[in-house]
């Protein structure tokens, strides 16, 4: 691309300098400019149907739909002219005519395109007056998804998606005229794994997520950049928080690792970072039973039981954890001989077939890679056999089963647990500390293809609960006369590089919010 | 011969010699006409030489967009290696024309034969005829005609020896208006939905199945053998009018005059003639008043402008409208030009493919705003938003279905505005229901 000679067009008044091939909509967003559309999706093939971004191209006839009409050397193009606008405002008016009006109980307010650029560029009154609008009632189209045909503006997404992207044509535009609208394989449901991808590619309040349906209004909602916990895919995400509650997950682009999309199972997977079941205190066995207490004795607690327990140590890890207190708490083990595993639960993998290397994974959680790189292992099994013999066991917010929290129970070594909820076997720990989830922290995850990528802080930790890799630094690096200790997710990443030369060097701002591929040059700055 | 009547004198009979003679339907038939010739000298002519002779000729698209046929051809890449496809237009829908039909229903092997010239031409060895789902009478026809000329060795491998393969197939379309429109006609013979493409890329780039494809109407293949056989300069000198515009073309002529049906006539033929002469003029007391004069896609002609035209591209353009298609529709004094317009708006409504936010909202409520002034409660305001929505309508959307919509509204109520006037002042009865 580098090498390729540019196209100057000026925009705006704008001179910008594009690839040959670039549709104006996408140049105009180089010169700072947004060219309203509804039909046009970076991710999706263009139709053209919407005409709501007709610009005005010097030399040309007609109004040119920006979406499909791309640069040529010395284009003159204006966005905001009076022709532009007033072609704008007579489609803003042809949607509006047949538009229920209700925002005031629609999802969609507050993030809706159609609001947006009405109140944006739109006439204040209608001259459609004096008649009946269209109606349809709702349908129920599959298992998240209710389609509101009465708002529906007809840009196609939904069908585009399904057509090109998840390659299950099951939507279609019925009917012609004014009475068309989105239809449905009567034998079919929209039940495709990546299915709930059309509730946002919707622009309007059409589709909806019965999930979220009427769970809170746009503008309360706190919008925090992370990443999906449900697999090795690492897809990038927004969680919407509404009063310290994860409401919704939604994807957030990344045109290397997930373009605009997330599968259904990582949308529907948010519920338990909102559990209630939490350790909220650090607990440590005293005359034989566990007893609440503050940090600074827990710790020192922690500190005297790694000193006072030689012999080989086991830690047993979730693959949740970040990289940071997956490395920290590693590093609690210093030399001693030990097995670190992480639990990685299996599920059937479902790829998104219009995008390439993009699938919800067989491995269902989100930094096996991460873990491998600090020296973790897969074979858990392996961890469990060593149980027996071990001086020391770590516990890292594990999901542990029956039969796995029984042979936890029959070991002798000191339990040292990092927890986030409660579960029957902490009770055989001689320390438990309360530590936060994803949602609640700071920290980075690197997905399958060794991309670093940082997930945000999203809501309050619960409790006396913080990071794992806070608690274990302050362990490793927080006593003394000059404790040098993490206190920010940053200051802890950049520790891991003095033990692991793969992210020797990496800091927080290099990652940005794309990430970057371990080794790689640094990833060029993607946006979409 | 002639059909419904007999060709009146002053027609220039070319394609429609076999009207009304069912004889000219049979391969055998055709051949004792004359069929077949051109073909066969088209072969041997090479393409080039071909393409050349029909750039010659003049003659243009008799669809309704009159682009030269030659260069359209022409336009077609030559040895890139992938299959090319002509497509034959024969849906043909437009409110006022039928022409087609006629061409399809007596004289299937004519069309045949432009079929294989142009296919010839273009390096397609596969045709498509597109006919409309509507034309249950050709349907049949043409497939007998293709196989009486597949069994005579005219159509499939090898046609006439000459090494070049050329395969026909009739393709029924299931009746939408769009589907006329020849990019929607190319994703319906997909199999997809008929809505109108964007271009570019243009059919010639990328048309049926993704290939180099030239779409061409009925009448404009069947004039190609003519034209073969007689040579360009022949073709060429068949104008009255413009140079530009050359050949003969059938009208077809409907509404209130006394002889409505198809005549051929040399372009630039005069229009006065056409009504008051060959189609028998007014019914008896009753004067011109409006004549559509290409299908109901085009701006209407007032009696004095319709008057003054020569039945060529270029003179009907001077009056603000077109040939388009050459469906004539002739108004008498007994019209009334509200309702005339209203119902147009209504077939555009119901056609529209739903694609394009203006056409698919603005031809309904264009529509329902001329119900409503017909119903008696219009609004003085009611014009100037139906000028507003038309210029919203036009030049803006994929095809021209919305501006064919806005196209008779405008025209009307720029010529006939009294008529909205009376309606809208209550000095004429409302005519309908309220709405």
């Amino acid at each position: 691309m580098a090498d390729q000679p540019l196209v100057n067009v000026t925009i705006d008044g704008m001179p910008v300098g594009v690839p040959a091939g670039t549709p104006i909509i996408e140049a105009a967003k180089r010169a700072g400019v947004l060219v309203p559309h509804y039909c046009y999706h970076p991710s999706l093939p263009s139709p053209a149907v919407c005409r709501m971004c007709l610009v005005e191209v010097e030399k040309m006839p007609k109004l040119a739909p920006a979406c499909v009409t791309t640069v040529a050397e010395g284009q003159v193009i204006h966005v905001n002219s009076a022709k532009a606008k007033a072609a704008r405002q007579g489609v803003l008016e042809f949607l509006l005519i047949n538009h229920p009006l209700d925002c005031p109980i629609c999802d969609q307010a507050g993030e809706c395109e159609l609001q947006d650029y009405v109140f944006q560029e739109g006439r204040s009154g209608t001259r459609y007056e004096e008649y009946a609008k269209r109606y349809n009632p709702v349908e129920d189209f599959g298992p998240d998804i209710l389609y509101v045909a009465n708002r529906c503006i007809l840009c196609t997404r939904c069908v585009r998606f399904m057509d090109d992207v998840a390659k299950t044509p099951v939507l279609n535009v019925s009917e012609r005229g004014d009475r068309a609208f989105i239809g449905i394989d009567e034998s079919q449901l929209l039940d495709h794994p990546w299915a709930g991808n059309v509730v946002d590619l919707c622009p309007v309040g059409s589709l909806l997520s019965k999930d979220f349906l009427h769970k809170a209004r746009a503008w309360d909602l706190d919008k925090s950049a992370s990443i999906c916990p449900g697999c090795t895919q690492g897809c990038n995400v927004n969680l919407d928080t509404r009063d310290d509650v994860v409401v919704r997950i939604r994807p957030r682009p990344n045109l290397e690792v997930n373009r605009h999309f997330i599968c259904d199972t990582g949308r529907q997977d948010y519920r338990w970072l909102n559990r209630g079941d939490r350790i909220e205190a650090p607990l440590v066995r005293e005359d034989g039973r566990l007893a609440a207490t503050d940090w600074d004795t827990a710790l020192d607690h922690v500190a005297a039981l790694l000193e006072s327990r030689p012999g080989p140590a086991v830690l047993l890890a979730s693959g949740r954890a970040g990289t940071e207190s997956l490395g920290l708490v590693k590093r609690l083990l210093g030399t001693r001989t030990h097995v670190a595993a992480v639990k990685v639960p299996i599920g059937d993998e479902a790829p998104l077939p219009g995008v390439p290397n993009l699938a919800l994974r067989r491995e269902r959680v989100p930094n096996l890679r991460g873990a491998e790189l600090l020296g973790y292992t897969a074979d858990w099994k392996r961890a469990l056999s060593a149980l027996p013999e071990a001086g020391l066991i770590l516990v890292l917010d594990a999901d542990l089963d029956v039969d796995e929290q029984a042979m936890l129970e029959r070991a002798s070594g000191a339990v040292v647990w990092f927890g986030t909820v409660l579960s029957d076997a902490w009770r055989r720990a001689d320390a438990v500390l309360p530590v936060t989830n994803m949602a609640e922290e700071n920290g980075t995850y690197v997905n399958r293809d060794g991309r670093v990528q940082r997930y945000h802080q999203a809501k309050g930790p619960v409790g006396m609960a913080r990071p794992a890799w806070w608690a274990a630094g302050e362990v490793l690096l927080g006593r003394g006369p000059n404790p040098t200790a993490p206190a920010t997710g940053e200051e802890a990443f950049a520790l891991l590089g003095e033990s692991w030369p793969a992210f020797a060097g990496l800091t927080y701002a290099e990652l940005g919010y794309t990430g970057r591929v371990l080794g790689s040059v640094p990833a060029a700055e993607v946006t979409a | 011969m002639g059909y419904p009547h007999p060709s009146h004198p002053r027609e220039t009979v070319v394609l429609s010699k076999h009207f009304g003679d069912p004889a000219a339907r049979t391969f055998q038939g055709w051949v004792q006409r004359g069929g077949y010739q051109a073909i066969r000298k088209a072969l041997e002519l090479g393409r080039e030489p071909l393409i050349e002779m029909v750039k010659q000729s003049g003659l243009r698209g008799r669809g309704g967009a009159g682009f030269p046929t030659g260069l359209k051809w022409s336009f077609m890449p030559k040895d890139d290696g992938r299959p090319h496809y002509l497509v034959c237009n024969a849906d043909e829908s437009e409110p006022g024309t039928f022409k087609d039909r006629e061409i399809m229903r007596w004289t299937p092997h004519q069309l045949i034969e432009g079929c294989l010239i142009e296919a010839f031409a273009i390096r397609a060895e596969r045709v498509y005829i597109f006919v409309r789902g509507e034309f249950t009478e050709v349907f049949p026809i043409l497939e007998r005609a293709l196989q009486e000329a597949r069994e005579a060795g005219a159509v499939g491998q090898n046609i006439f020896g000459s090494g070049v393969n050329v395969d026909i197939v009739v393709h029924r379309g299931a009746g939408a208006y769009i589907c006329g429109e020849e990019t929607a006609m190319l994703n319906a013979l997909e199999g997809k939905r008929g809505n109108p493409r964007i271009k570019p890329p243009f059919p010639a780039q990328a048309g049926a199945f993704g290939m180099p494809t030239t779409v061409n109407n009925v009448e404009t293949l069947a004039a190609t053998p003519h034209i073969v056989n007689n040579g360009a300069e022949w073709y060429k000198g068949l104008s009255l009018g413009n140079p530009k515009s050359t050949g003969t073309k059938l009208f077809s002529v409907c509404g209130h005059v006394q002889r409505p049906g198809n005549y051929e006539l040399t372009m630039g033929f005069p229009m006065k003639d056409l009504i008051h002469d060959l189609a028998g003029g007014m019914r008896p007391g009753r004067t011109l008043k409006a004549v559509i004069p290409g299908g109901s896609s085009v701006p209407i002609l007032t009696a004095e402008e319709a008057e003054k035209c020569l039945m060529d591209y270029e003179s009907i353009a001077e009056q603000g409208s077109m040939l388009g298609s050459g469906g004539m529709i002739v108004m008498d004094d007994s019209t009334d030009m509200v309702k005339t317009i209203w119902r147009y708006t209504k077939f555009y409504a119901h056609e529209s493919c739903a694609q394009c936010t203006q056409c698919r909202e603005g031809t309904s409520w264009t529509a329902r705003v001329l119900e409503r002034i017909i119903a008696g409660q219009g609004k003085p305001s009611d014009l100037d938003l139906l000028l507003d929505l038309a210029d919203n309508m036009t030049g803006k959307t994929i095809c021209v279905l919305s501006d064919s919509c806005a196209a008779p509204v405008v025209s009307g109520i720029k010529k006939f505005r009294a008529e909205f006037d009376a309606y809208l002042s209550g000095s004429r009865a409302p005519a309908l229901q309220a709405v």
